[in-house]
């Protein structure tokens, strides 16, 4: 059995409504990794009640296995609503499994400016990480073991799913 | 093609034709060296443009620059004098963190007399990544493509009167921005056909992309011999062939390739070959004007059209720069897998 999004979901805004308000931030900049991270954004953002626009990242020219696996076929566009400088980014992705992604997405946030702090968000955090990497806010925690992959499947609804790791794909 | 003509100066080369793809692409089908657009398919081609989209959306960036080609060397080789293709090769070379290397034969070592290949091996020997290549002669970059070392990605920056792929891609990214979809549009390329690799490569661009129409427009004496085979409509009147076109690319009168006189003076030239305002009109109201550039202002364009409120031209030079990247991306992606 798989949690249920939604009840995650309402978990993590509750914890990120908390986070935000020891700190005393307001109105933070609620950015989504493709494609699953916008999607689990774009749902805290709206429980949040943020009314910035979503930003959206795809990371793929920020890959550290770019030299290995080459170029993701479907790159979309980045999208950050404005310049990043001294604002609070909540950085949301799907699952933290090894940290590289996030490690590329940080990367491409600082392209766009020195955010005051980046806190991140994740729907599932699992076993695998590769790199100094920890998100503050977190659904659910998943021990996997080398085998299984856990993905999240949507937009609509959405669900996750336990599978078999592909060794042909890129790591998330 | 016999590998040896190349190596001689002065041979005269047959036009490569559609058999680089086995050369082009790898066994899955990715972008590995870019030769020429003719036998891509319409995929590929989109996915080019499609890939060059999101490095255009870079400009907002504070920081205009991605990781991705850190460490790579990239060598442009220009046989042939170039600004805005260089520059913009180069630009993108540099937001993909790749390093750069200008050489520019025309002033070394072809001067000097050492041969094609042997320039080739003296440069593969310093561990560079990617040739960017530009020369007289048609055929140069397959040449280039079938000697350099595996690993290493060939990309076209126009060659002989061949082909220019990465200026018809930024080309068709630009009308791709401005008007969508290709199968409803009528286009004109207008002007010296005969001595335009940009043309050729428009031509079989805007055909995979399944233009509506796709005219050209030039008087008899610009117009290559095969003009049949390339799946247009042929007008030898300016005026006829502007008709309700949303798109008129306008080429450069080619005076430099011009081994004999193929007309008769600029100025008749621009009488009956030249964009004005007026004729402008007769297009439709929301046209595009293109331009590869340089224009030769008064000669195939008016000044007030290439400045006017039709023409995209130096968007096409900010264009460039994505396209560019997008295919530097792919191709050393290419190699990878």
């Amino acid at each position: 059995m798989t949690p249920d999004v939604p009840t995650l979901l309402d978990d993590m805004a509750e914890q990120a409504r908390h986070y935000f308000k020891v700190r005393g931030i307001e109105n933070p900049v609620v950015v989504g990794i493709h494609s699953g991270g916008v999607w689990i954004a774009e749902h805290l953002r709206n429980r949040l009640g943020v009314e910035r626009p979503l930003g959206r990242l795809d990371i793929s020219f920020y890959r550290d296995d770019f030299s290995r696996i080459g170029m993701h076929p479907q790159v979309r566009p980045s999208e950050l609503p404005e310049d990043l400088d001294g604002e609070h980014v909540l950085l949301v992705d799907d699952v933290l499994f090894t940290g590289r992604t996030i490690r590329a997405a940080l990367n491409e946030l600082f392209d766009y400016g020195r955010p005051a702090s980046v806190a991140l968000a994740v729907l599932v955090e699992r076993d695998g990480r590769e790199l100094p990497i920890e998100a503050a806010i977190v659904g659910a925690h998943m021990e996997l073991g080398g085998s299984e992959q856990i993905k999240l499947r949507g937009p609509e609804p959405l669900r996750l799913e336990r599978v078999a790791i592909d060794p042909e794909e890129p790591e998330a | 093609m016999n590998d040896s003509q190349i190596a001689h100066p002065g041979a005269r080369l047959p036009q490569p034709g559609p058999l680089p793809n086995r050369l082009q692409l790898t066994d899955d089908g990715q972008l590995r060296h870019m030769l020429t657009i003719e036998g891509l398919n319409r995929d590929l081609l989109n996915e080019i443009l499609d890939t060059a989209e999101s490095f255009a959306n870079m400009n907002e960036k504070a920081v205009k620059k991605v990781p991705l080609l850190r460490g790579k060397t990239i060598v442009n080789l220009f046989f042939e004098a170039s600004t805005r293709t260089r520059t913009t090769f180069e630009l993108a070379a540099k937001r993909l963190s790749a390093d750069v290397l200008n050489v520019n034969i025309s002033t070394s070592s072809a001067v000097k007399g050492e041969s094609l290949l042997d320039t080739l091996r003296n440069i593969e020997a310093m561990n560079v990544d990617m040739f960017v290549v530009r020369h007289e002669e048609s055929g140069a970059a397959h040449f280039i493509a079938r000697h350099v070392a595996p690993g290493i990605s060939v990309l076209n920056a126009g060659d002989g009167r061949h082909a220019h792929p990465t200026q018809a891609l930024l080309d068709m990214f630009t009308i791709r921005r401005h008007k969508g979809d290709f199968t409803k549009l009528k286009v004109a390329i207008v002007g010296d056909i005969l001595h335009s690799r940009v043309a050729r490569s428009q031509i079989h661009a805007l055909n995979i992309l399944q233009t509506g129409e796709v005219r050209v427009v030039a008087p008899c004496s610009l117009l290559p011999a095969d003009v049949d085979q390339l799946g247009v409509h042929v007008y030898n009147d300016l005026d006829a062939g502007l008709k309700d076109v949303d798109v008129i690319i306008m080429l450069r009168l080619q005076r430099e390739r011009m081994e004999h006189a193929h007309l008769p003076s600029e100025h008749e030239y621009y009488q009956l070959f030249g964009l004005t305002s007026r004729r402008l009109q007769l297009a439709h109201p929301t046209c595009l004007v293109m331009h590869p550039g340089p224009a030769n202002r008064g000669v195939e364009i008016e000044s007030a059209v290439a400045d006017g409120p039709h023409s995209v031209i130096l968007e096409q030079v900010t264009y460039g720069i994505s396209v560019r990247m997008a295919v530097m991306s792919m191709v050393m992606g290419a190699h990878q897998a």
